[in-house]
């Protein structure tokens, strides 16, 4: 039960840093395309890590595989989110940041 | 017992002081944008930290139906995203784009 | 796919035996089922079936693995007093076909560190992959296609 209650301390903290991390990424970064990475992954990641905490804090089995159904769920659906964004943003035409060094999809369809 | 329990109230505090930074943050790139996916992707990232924020209070409260809020609001934000990325399909123009054709037409 | 169906049946079959309806019970019949389906494997052949299981296992592993990793390189990179980035959009050749397959790969691309898949070509050849580092586009889909797609492939093939 201890354990529990501090892995679960543990855990909000490390999910809010990556949040924290993921929102920075947000402002720091050149174009959609990178700030989709920080957001996508830092992002899945912090929210899943404090909703395992909500799972451990609960300790019922009903509860904990709730959890998880939800953690599923949001891994499975971030990629999916950015990647419909990125693709809509770069069909409409939004372009890249200067500073990239390349383009393959450029002389492809896609556009 | 109550060392964990201080521990935990500790990093309750802890985390809702770094999601309010991230979601001030966030907020932050949806007012100055430039594009209307980064907009988008921002408001992504808002729901993400809201899911955050109902989580840390869940532990601090030890409802366990927080969860059930935290999961329902990541369903919505998900559709939310997927409506946005549709919108900016149909829409078709880039706001460089607009500018562009309005800045053509002040010349003309 | 039958011995799936097979494996929860037995899973059902031991929660009403046992008469207690919960979730564990259910993941513990499930685990007696495949142990069960593994003893008389000569029999039936469920050799491949429980190999398989064993490596959609692994790929799940793996990509909580990989996921927690492009955190943790989101997190060093937004902390680093200077970014050092060389975005980039590459094309990087399909080897797996399906639906399906081609979805997994894209999900997973986009949870591994730097990369994030944004279209499929039109003809189903070429994923299209963002990535942070571009600098060595064929070192990249070189570690795609000895990373991910081999191990999706032998998962599902």
């Amino acid at each position: 039960m201890i354990f529990a209650t501090v892995l679960a301390g543990i855990l909000i903290i490390v999910g809010s840093v990556f949040a924290l991390a993921a929102a920075v990424g947000l402002v720091r970064f050149p174009d959609v395309y990178s700030r989709m990475h920080a957001a996508s992954k830092a992002g899945t990641m912090g929210s899943g890590l404090m909703m395992i905490a909500l799972a451990l804090i609960a300790d019922d089995v009903a509860t904990a595989t709730r959890a998880a159904a939800g953690v599923v769920f949001f891994i499975l659906t971030a990629p999916v989110a950015a990647h419909l964004v990125a693709k809509a943003a770069y069909a409409v035409g939004y372009r890249m940041w200067e500073g990239s060094v390349v383009d393959e999809m450029a002389d492809g369809e896609g556009r | 017992m109550s060392a964990a329990a201080a521990f935990l109230d500790f990093a309750v505090l802890v985390s809702l002081a770094l999601l309010t930074v991230t979601f001030a943050l966030a907020v932050g790139r949806v007012v100055i944008g430039p594009t209307l996916p980064d907009r988008i992707v921002a408001l992504d990232m808002l729901v993400g930290a809201a899911i955050g924020y109902i989580a840390v209070i869940g532990v601090r409260t030890g409802y366990s139906l927080y969860l059930d809020i935290a999961i329902a609001l990541g369903l919505v934000g998900f559709l939310a995203t997927v409506a946005f990325a549709r919108f900016v399909m149909e829409r078709g123009r880039t706001e460089q784009d607009r500018r562009k054709a309005l800045s053509g037409k002040e010349a003309s | 796919m039958k011995l799936f169906i097979v494996n929860v049946l037995l899973a059902i079959a031991w929660v009403a035996v046992t008469g207690s309806f919960s979730e564990l019970d259910l993941v513990v019949g499930f685990v007696l089922g495949m142990f069960a389906l593994w003893l008389i494997r000569e029999q039936v052949g469920t050799a491949g079936y429980i190999d398989r299981s064993r490596r959609v296992v692994v790929l799940a592993l793996v990509f909580l693995w990989e996921l927690t990793m492009s955190a943790i390189r989101v997190l060093v990179m937004v902390s680093a007093p200077r970014l050092v980035m060389r975005p980039g959009i590459i094309a990087y050749p399909l080897k797996v076909d399906r639906d399906f397959e081609i979805t997994m790969l894209a999900n997973l691309i986009t949870l591994t560190p730097g990369t994030l898949s944004v279209d499929v070509s039109h003809d189903r050849r070429h994923l299209f992959i963002h990535t942070l580092d571009a600098s060595d586009p064929d070192g990249l889909k070189q570690s795609i296609a000895d990373g991910f797609e081999r191990k999706i492939m032998e998962a599902f093939r």
